[in-house]
């Protein structure tokens, strides 16, 4: 993580605030009979970006309003830096929030939007004013102060929200899918700009969110849930290239389940026999996990595999190829390699020499 | 489509002046009534000034206006809160609130009227001995009768509730109190600074509804024996047509005036808070 100084503000405030460790230890909710959380252990760093990604009902939002002081819980711990906050009311946690929805007071110009804050902690007018200038400035929206929410865009709103969440200098920073109302342009935009803020002001942060891609491209780590539970926490890189479980490996980024047999404490895929990363079930069929960049296909008049789809995704296209038993695999291949292969040819099918991730059989066969 | 518009705006204009005539010609009708004076064959406000130099006049018409101020207060101050809290604590409440909110609806003023009636009648008998004794008195003062505003604030809550509610419906009270809660506000604080000013055309409608309300009221306030202004201006119209008349008339436009004043007021408020 890179941490560049921000200049000193006019207020004699440093902007830079305090980054905590906040742990989440066994904790459990449930609502009714859904279980939300089902004993979530994980342990966000100071100055850290963390993700929680995972499926909707997966409990991340659960976890996040739960430190916040929004959602009580059954049992277990939320510790921020050390200090147990379940028991404290949300408007002392020190905890600034972003919420999907905009959330900024419709009737308060952005201005005062972003020193409410400082407002409800007593501060003067000047101050307040002060406060508010530096943080437009540092979300780029000096020029929007004295605009109502409803004369600004999703975008500007949400960049005002991050303002007024930063203003009290907060020890964690919670952004419960502050970009998915968005359009596609703004949003990779903003990912972008909340990703250089949480850099520069190094504070902790937990950002939750359903789209992969979104959690890959802004976290230091991503932890992936499900059912309540902690599949996987690692960095963007090791969770795409090492996914521990079969649920990480089709959650985060595209996976093709492939027939395999267990041949020694290996496995045999396409004729060849490959290593496994991880264990192989004891019972039950298999099929191994590979993503389409990791394919290989090279066209072939007596190739077993026929291709059947062609994506065009700009530099690459994705290929759909069906073996002769009817799997489906996804193959990536350079835009202009692909051209070589095209819908109703014959082609070879490889695999990398490396070790795959094996599941047991799903219904689906994909 | 441009052919469709302009006969839809000829459409619109013809609907509003006929309902411009259906309330102008009465209202008309009756000004030029109770300004005639058909012995001289010229115009007099005769009547207007008989009624506004006759005794209690000021007083029937402050008594009123002090009960509306009084129930506006109390049927926000219950409603709100309670509304908020069933939003953002129990949603499933909703449905009783709102039923409870509107069997007002459904009780004919009579019944309500003679049930008050009974507990009047019946309270001194069996508080006699308990400081509810004092209580039971005290909200039959004539210098300002409780028992009305509670009878009001009964009446006025099905209209009152709807308004509110609209109001509520429009903007996401769950978020903008969290919002404001992890900005540091307590929970009363985070209602009054950020739901209330967002509900405030909702509750000028409501204050405007329950002001009409009780300006208007006669049947109540007539049988308890209290003289609000309309039970005063009943009285004193009787004995002259033409004066009869020019009370409806005054009523009407101290109703509309103080409506007016009311709408008025939000309206600046917004200005100002929209300049601040």
């Amino acid at each position: 993580m890179t941490t560049t100084p921000l200049p000193a503000p006019p207020t004699g405030v440093p902007l830079h605030p305090g980054s905590a460790t906040v742990e989440f230890r066994s904790l459990r909710r449930a609502f009714g009979t859904t279980t939300a959380l089902d004993g979530l252990d994980l342990t966000v760093h100071p100055g850290e970006l963390l993700a929680l990604l995972g499926p909707s009902g997966c409990g991340k939002t659960t976890a996040l309003r739960i430190l916040a002081g929004f959602e009580s819980h059954d049992s277990g711990e939320v510790l921020v830096d050390g200090e147990d906050v379940t028991k404290i009311p949300a408007h002392k946690r020190d905890a600034g929030m972003v919420f999907q929805s905009y959330s900024l007071f419709p009737h308060l110009t952005a201005a005062e939007n972003v020193a409410f804050g400082l407002k409800m902690r007593g501060s003067s007018k000047a101050d307040r004013r002060k406060r508010a200038m530096e943080l437009l400035e540092l979300v780029g929206l000096p020029q929007r102060a004295e605009h109502y929410p409803h004369q600004m865009s999703g975008g500007q709103q949400q960049r005002i929200a991050l303002a007024r969440a930063l203003a009290l200098q907060p020890r964690v920073l919670l952004l419960d899918e502050p970009l998915s109302a968005l359009d596609a342009k703004v949003r990779l935009n903003l990912r972008e700009e909340i990703r250089r803020l949480q850099q520069d002001l190094g504070i902790t942060t937990l950002f939750v969110t359903h789209d992969q891609e979104e959690a890959l491209s802004m976290a230091d780590r991503v932890a992936v849930l499900r059912a309540g539970r902690l599949e996987q926490c690692a960095t963007p890189s090791e969770l795409y290239a090492r996914p521990t479980t079969a649920f990480v490996a089709e959650f985060v980024g595209t996976m093709s389940r492939i027939p395999a047999t267990r041949s020694g404490d290996g496995v045999e895929v396409l004729g060849r026999r490959h290593a496994v990363d991880g264990v192989v079930p004891a019972d039950g069929e298999l099929e191994v996990l590979v993503r389409p960049e990791n394919v290989g296909l090279t066209a072939a008049a007596a190739g077993s595999a026929v291709v059947v789809g062609a994506s065009f995704l700009g530099a690459v296209t994705r290929l759909t190829v069906r073996l002769p038993e009817g799997t489906e695999v996804k193959v990536d291949l350079a835009t202009e390699q692909a051209a070589l292969l095209p819908v109703g040819g014959n082609a070879e099918l490889t695999l990398p020499d490396r070790p795959v991730l094996v599941d047991r059989r799903t219904n689906s066969g994909q | 489509m441009a052919q469709l518009i302009s006969r839809l705006r000829l459409w619109r204009g013809f609907v509003l002046l006929l309902a411009g005539i259906y309330f102008a010609v009465p209202l008309g009708a009756s000004v030029l009534f109770s300004v005639d004076n058909p012995m001289t064959k010229t115009w007099s406000l005769r009547a207007y000034t008989q009624l506004l130099g006759a005794p209690g006049f000021t007083d029937s018409l402050r008594l009123s206006l002090e009960l509306a101020v009084v129930t506006v207060a109390i049927l926000l101050l219950l409603l709100v809160p309670a509304m908020v809290a069933t939003r953002l604590g129990a949603p499933k409440l909703r449905p009783v609130l709102e039923l409870i909110c509107s069997i007002p609806l459904v009780v004919p003023v009579v019944a309500l009227t003679t049930g008050i009636i009974g507990v009047l009648r019946w309270g001194p008998d069996y508080l006699s001995n308990t400081p509810l004794f004092q209580t039971i008195l005290a909200i039959q003062n004539p210098t300002f009768p409780v028992v009305l505003v509670i009878a009001y604030v009964l009446m006025a809550l099905p209209f009152a509730y709807r308004s509110i509610d609209a109001g509520l419906g429009a903007v996401d009270v769950k978020t903008l109190v969290e919002a404001a809660r992890s900005c540091g506000a307590s929970f009363p604080r985070a209602v009054f600074s950020v739901v209330v000013p967002n509900l405030r055309t909702a509750l000028l409608n409501a204050s405007a509804l329950t002001v009409a309300l009780v300006l208007g009221e006669y049947t109540t306030a007539s049988i308890l024996g209290f003289t609000p202004f309309t039970v005063w201006i009943a009285a004193n119209g009787k004995n002259d047509g033409q004066m009869s008349v020019a009370v409806s008339i005054l009523s009407l436009m101290i109703v509309w005036i103080v409506l007016l004043l009311i709408s008025a007021a939000g309206r600046e408020r917004g200005r100002k808070s929209a300049a601040s």
